[in-house]
Formats: structure tokens, sequence, C-alpha cells
């Protein structure tokens, strides 16, 4: 396989980092192939010999199917069909954002308060959609699945987030939120006693408080009150949790993988992603370049085979051969394109490496599939694209 | 003749990435020909909008963007839930000084966080003030609204606004809001259109969509594929090179008839993309197929190089309208 690339990129040696890593993040913008690469990822592992979880945000339909991620309860499965003769193994479990959450609040509470937040409607509408929940509760669980010591290796997926930042934002967001100067004057009555609070949040929360029962109603300020003063009892936790995962993504042992297809916007992402975790100080890894587009016969330029294709596709018998011009002359272009792009990635940050997997031909669903994807990342000899 | 006379309100959506801002400005184009008035608003504060018309961040106002053929406008509104909420707050309530200070105090960003159903009643309402506004004041009045709307594994829950506040609240003008903003989308007057690729996902993404739409009583409007690309070979011949029957001695005759030195690699190479090229429209053709049996009006759109200029937007304005849509 040959890819017209000028300057090749400092290539990732994955296969290393599959043995030395104890978690991997695989981040970047959205569609661009983080699931996938995660599971693969995974895949390779346990059948290189380690004992290996794989946390995966949003499965496609068939590849959940083919890694049995059907039984959704929020606690890591083996996958059956992984050769285990090197003595490794694969778990992989599908995040439950809203169970998450829910175990959190029954940790950190008594049981009768812990009854009263999930059943209170405003935790129950925070805990489906609220912005940065899938987030948090992604590293939440990493942090759960860390602490239980049980595998080598956990390959983390990361939510189809708007901006690959968001995910590494969310959980402070959320910290931040919940320890928020709204929530404090909600609860400083009750907190102080009634001792008399500053005046101008005194004024500030009657006229909340006046503006939210006319519009709400009485019972669901009441709500309202009940649920934030019950979260601030678990605040301690929440933000004790926040922290400590944020110190496990900075651990040794831990690595970030971008994942980006060689499109201006998810090269943009990628970029951003990676001066984001060297400001971090958030060790990366590399930067996986997905879907790349090679052709097997770069000699055979774009021009010759358009000009050809013309030729031929005057003369009626010669429309088969005709159309395998056309489609080389497209892949062809395609493959100049990707290699340009992936050159000009590598000539902003030359120190970032890098592996590329090529655009298959289908979608990847079922384990054949992500075996080859790991190959094509360790940078076995690629199967033809 | 258009396939959605009455709909007044066109909501977008689609899996992210598929084209769902795009597709909606092209859509309000289409709608604005002839000297008709469109708003085109969206509601996930990214100014989606605004980059692709090359306009400066939009304020939260009303600004024309684009000129239609036929001299109609498209003017765009970016609706943020603060400002949806303050001007609520000001023009029902006259709070407008109530509603500084909260802003001041950070109590709206946290009330419209808190309570997700609270910040979509505030978006949907505002589009619906929009979608229904009459002669006497209150602003410009439009033929025709578009959403870009939220992507479809959020969408039922967001125009859903009527379960989510009222697990909320039972009571008072919001719930009222809520009422009457679920009272408009359940109308003939609103459709939801999604955008899609054939891809799996995004196709999958619409099966569901439609499926949510329904069960939640909205009315699931157009299915719109995407950046769809023309097979380049013989419609007869893919089924068979899909499947790993590639004629290389066709493609070597060829090769030499044109003069080109087909030596055994190249053929072979040649060969193999073909073959994934098959491959790819024998899927396309499936993930066609899925859609046609859903049933909703199907517009088809080709992928265009320039999507990001007017004259992009424009084309897929031209194809919406002559495959009847508008
Ligand atoms: N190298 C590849 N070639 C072809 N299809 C791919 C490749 N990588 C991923 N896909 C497909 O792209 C879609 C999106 O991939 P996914 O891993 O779910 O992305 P993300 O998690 O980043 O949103 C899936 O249908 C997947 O099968
Ligand atoms: N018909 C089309 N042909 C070519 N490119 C398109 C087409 N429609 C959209 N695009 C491009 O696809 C990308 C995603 O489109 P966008 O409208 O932003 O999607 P969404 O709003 O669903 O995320 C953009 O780069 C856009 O220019
Ligand atoms: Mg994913
Ligand atoms: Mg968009």
């Amino acid at each position: 396989m040959t890819t017209p690339t000028s300057t090749p990129p400092a290539s990732l040696d994955v296969d290393a980092l599959l043995r030395d890593a104890q978690i991997i993040v695989c981040c970047g913008a959205g569609g661009v192939g983080k699931t996938t690469t995660a599971a693969a990822l995974g895949v390779r592992a346990a059948e290189q010999g380690r004992s290996v979880c794989v946390l995966t945000i949003d499965p496609a339909r068939r590849l959940a199917q083919s890694m049995g991620l059907t039984e959704l309860d929020n606690t890591p499965r083996a996958v059956s069909g992984i050769d285990t003769s090197a003595g490794g193994r694969l778990d992989a479990m599908m995040l439950d954002m809203k169970r998450t959450f829910d175990d959190i609040v029954v940790a950190h509470s008594d049981e009768a308060r812990a009854k009263a937040i999930l059943a209170n409607p405003f935790y129950v509408s925070l805990s489906s959609s609220f912005a940065g929940t899938q987030e948090y509760m992604a590293m939440e669980k990493l942090g759960q699945l860390k602490a239980k010591g049980t595998w080598d290796l956990i390959v983390v997926d990361t939510p189809p987030s708007r901006s690959a930042l968001d995910f590494l934002d969310a959980p402070q967001r959320l910290g931040r939120f919940l320890d928020g100067r709204m929530i404090r004057l909600l609860t400083a009555p009750a907190r102080a006693g009634g001792r008399a609070y500053l005046k101008v949040f005194a004024v500030g929360v009657k006229m909340f408080t006046d503006v939210l029962n006319r519009l709400l109603g009485a019972q669901a300020l009441r709500d309202l009150s009940l649920f934030v003063t019950s979260l601030e009892t678990m605040f301690g936790g929440f933000r004790e949790r926040a922290d400590q995962t944020y110190k496990l993504l900075k651990e040794r042992g831990t690595s970030f993988l971008v994942v980006a297809v060689p499109e201006r916007d998810a090269l943009r992402e990628a970029a951003y992603f990676v001066e984001r975790l060297e400001t971090e100080r958030m060790p990366l890894a590399g930067v996986v370049l997905n879907r790349v587009h090679m052709s097997g016969a770069p000699a055979l330029s774009v021009e010759r085979s358009i000009a050809a294709a013309e030729t031929l596709e005057g003369d009626g018998d010669e429309a088969y051969a005709a159309a395998a011009l056309r489609v080389h002359a497209d892949r062809l272009a395609s493959a100049i394109r990707d290699a340009r792009r992936a050159s000009q990635f590598h000539a902003a940050h030359p120190r970032v490496r890098m592996a590329e997997v090529t655009a298959q031909a289908s979608d990847v669903h079922d384990l054949e599939g992500l075996r080859r994807i790991g190959a094509e990342l360790a940078a076995e000899t690629p199967t033809a694209a | 003749m258009a396939d959605f006379p009455a709909v007044k309100l066109h909501v977008v959506s689609g899996k992210g990435g598929t084209g769902k801002t795009t597709v909606a400005a092209g859509l309000a184009l289409a709608l604005a020909a002839g000297g008709r008035q469109v708003l085109l608003t969206e509601v996930e504060a990214r100014q989606g909008i605004a980059q692709l018309f090359d306009a400066p961040p939009l304020p939260y106002e009303e600004r024309r963007v684009a000129v239609a053929r036929g001299g109609g406008e498209v003017y765009a509104l970016a609706i943020d839930p603060e400002q949806a909420l303050l001007e609520y707050l000001e023009q029902f309530y006259n709070l407008r000084r109530a509603g500084s200070m909260l802003k001041r105090l950070g109590a709206i960003d946290f009330a419209t966080t808190i309570a997700p159903g609270l910040r979509d009643v505030l978006l949907t309402g505002k589009v619906m003030e929009a979608a229904t506004r009459e002669r006497r004041g209150g602003g410009r009045i439009y033929d025709a609204v578009v959403l870009d709307a939220p992507p479809t594994g959020r969408i039922a829950k967001f125009l859903n606004v009527n379960t989510e506040v009222a697990a909320l609240t039972k009571m008072g003008p919001v719930r009222n809001q809520a009422n009457s903003v679920m009272t408009l989308l359940q109308s003939a007057k609103t459709a939801v259109h999604l955008v899609t690729m054939l891809e799996e996902m995004p196709v999958q993404e619409t099966v569901d969509g439609i499926a949510e739409l329904i069960a939640t009583g909205l009315r699931p409007g157009a299915v719109i594929v995407n950046m769809m690309r023309e097979p380049l070979m013989p419609d007869d011949s893919v089924a068979d090179t899909a499947a790993g029957k590639v004629d290389t001695d066709e493609i070597a005759r060829g090769l030499k008839a044109a003069s080109l030195d087909g030596d055994p690699a190249t053929v072979s190479a040649l060969a193999a993309e073909l073959s994934d090229h098959a491959r790819r429209v024998m899927l396309e053709r499936q993930e066609l197929a899925t859609l046609s049996a859903l049933d909703r009006p199907m517009y088809e759109l080709p992928y265009i190089a320039d999507a990001t200029e007017l004259s992009g937007l424009q084309e897929i304005a031209d194809r919406l309208q002559s495959a009847g849509m508008v």
C-alpha cells in the first residue's frame, strides 16, 4: 500500500501503548470514530494478553450487538469471541448516565434523603439532560472502574460532545454549578439558621422566589428548594470526586488519543485538543487519523485517468474500464487531499505522533472489522483499503 | 404544488454533521423565493447561521441575512434562553427590573440550567411567538419560520416541552406557555423534517427519530437525503463487482485501449478500488431502501462542492423547490 505523502509523520507505537497504559482516553469531534477506535484498541490489547475494560458511550447499534452490549446494567460484561490464548480478556460496558448519577446520590446520602432526591422532578430533569451530565458521568464511571482494580487497562470512549473540549470542562462545570452562587443563596436561610445574610442577597432571593412563584407555582418552588438543599449536603462528595477523576487523568499510565478524520473541522478540533492537553499537562499519546483514503496505484495520475476514462466513454464496450478509471481518479484525488491535510497537521504539530486508519468500504460493526482497525492502528501491514 | 402547503413552522433535525444547518438555510431560501419573508432560527448557541452566511455573530435580534430569488428575504435569529426569558418577563409581567437583577445574580442561568425543560420552553416559545405574530404591532410578520433544531437524538425531548414542564410544575404561566407551544407543534402548521446521509448511523437515527416523534404526537415531515453521490459505474455490474467478481480482463483491455500501462499490479489495484466503490453503492442503495420504507416525502440533495457559499445554498433551495417540497 502506498500513500502519496511527502513527509510521513512520526508514527505512534500503538502496541507499546497498549502494553504500558492503564487508561486510554479516546477523544475528538463527533462522528470521527472515537467509539470504533476505543473498541478496536480494547480487542487488540485483550488479544495480546491484557485484561481490558472498554467503557463506551454511544456505539452504533450493530457494533453494540456484536460486543454483547445489549444488557444495559451499567456494569462491564465479558465480550465473547475474543481470542484469550495470550491470557487476556475483554469486558465492555455502555454508560448509563442517569443510573451513574443515581448511584452517586445513593452513595452520598442516607436512604431517606436519597429517595427524596431521586424522586424530585428537578433532579430527574437535571440528571437526564443537563448539558454536561454525560461527560461528567463518563469520568465518574472511569473513576469507579479504576478503583475496582480489576483490569490492567481501561479504554474510555468520550461522549458526542459538540466540541471535543466539552469533555474536559464538563465535570468542573457541573461542579461549579452545584457550588454556584444561586445554590448558596437558595440554601443560605437553612444553613445560617435564619441569620441575616447580605442584604442584596436577601432582596435578590426574595425577588427570585417571587418571580418563580408567579411563573411556576408554589409547589415547583418548594421542589426546587428541597432539591437544592439536598444537593448541598452532597457537594463535598461531588467536588471531591470530580477533582479525583481529574487527577486520575493526569497520572502516569493515563494516555489520551485524539481521533480525527482528514477534514478541516475535525483537524481543527484535534489541534485545539492537542494544545489544550499540553496546557493541562495531560499526556497525549498521539493523534489517530481515521478514514484516510489510500490508493493502490498512485503512479496512474488523476489527470491521466480522467483523460483515459473520457476516451473510453466514447466507446460503449469499455464502460466498465472507464468506470474503474473514474473510481480510481476519485479515490486518488481523495488520497492526495487526505495526505496533504495530514502533512499540514504534522507540520503544525511536529512532535505529535500519528497513526492512520484507512477508510473501510463499509461500516465497522464486528470483531473482525475491529481487529482489522487494530492492526492498522499498530501499523501492521495494512489490509487493502 | 408544494408538499407542505399548510406548514408555517419547519423544524429541521438530523444526526449531527448530516447538514441540518445547511439544509435549513437552503429551505429558508426556497420558502422565501418569489417575495416571501422567512425567519431562520437556531437555538443551540453555536452561531451556525452567522458562520454559514459569513455574517458577524447574530445578536438577539432579527437580521436580514439573504435575499432569495424573486425578491424574498431571509431573516435570521439566534435564540438565547436568557434573552428570551427577559423578553418574556418584560412583555407579560412588566418585570424588566426584576429581570435584570435576576440576571446579575446568575439566577436565570441557574434556572435554565437546573431545569432543561424550562430552557426548552423558552426557546420553543420564542419560535412560536415569531411563527404566530399578527398584524397589530409585535414585529415583522413572516410567511414561514425555519428552525435549525437540536439533533435527532434530542429532538423529541426538545419539542415535547409539555411533558418536560408538566413534571416540574402543574400550573402557572410557564405551564400555560408550554401548553400553547405544544398545541402549535402538534398542529398541521408544524412539520419536523429529518436530514440524513446514506450511512448506517444517520439512517438508523432517522428511523428511530421518526418513531419517537410519532410517539410524542408530533408530525414527521420530510426525509431529506443529503450529500448523495452518483455511482460512477454501470448499474448492471454493481452487484457482481461488490461481491468480488471484478472483471479484471475488461479493465486490462480498457487500459490498453487508452494506451495506459496496464501492468498486473495496476489492474488489481483498480479492481480493488472498483470493488470498494461497488460495495459503497450497494450499501447506499440498502440505506435508501430503508428510508423509502418510512413512507415519508423524500428529497435527495447531491454533494455540492460549495455548500458553504450562497450559490451552494441557492442550489439546495432550487432542488427542494423543483422536487416539490415548497
Ligand atoms: N475507518 C473507518 N472506515 C469506515 N467507517 C468507519 C471507520 N471508522 C468508523 N467508521 C464508521 O463511522 C461511524 C461513526 O463512528 P464512531 O466510532 O461511532 O464515531 P464517534 O464515536 O467518534 O462518534 C460508524 O458507523 C463507524 O462504523
Ligand atoms: N449538500 C452538501 N454538499 C456538500 N457538503 C455539504 C452539504 N450539506 C452540508 N455540507 C457540509 O457538511 C458539513 C456539515 O454541515 P452542517 O450543515 O454544519 O451540519 P449540521 O448542522 O447537521 O451539523 C459542513 O461542512 C457543510 O458545509
Ligand atoms: Mg461515539
Ligand atoms: Mg448545525
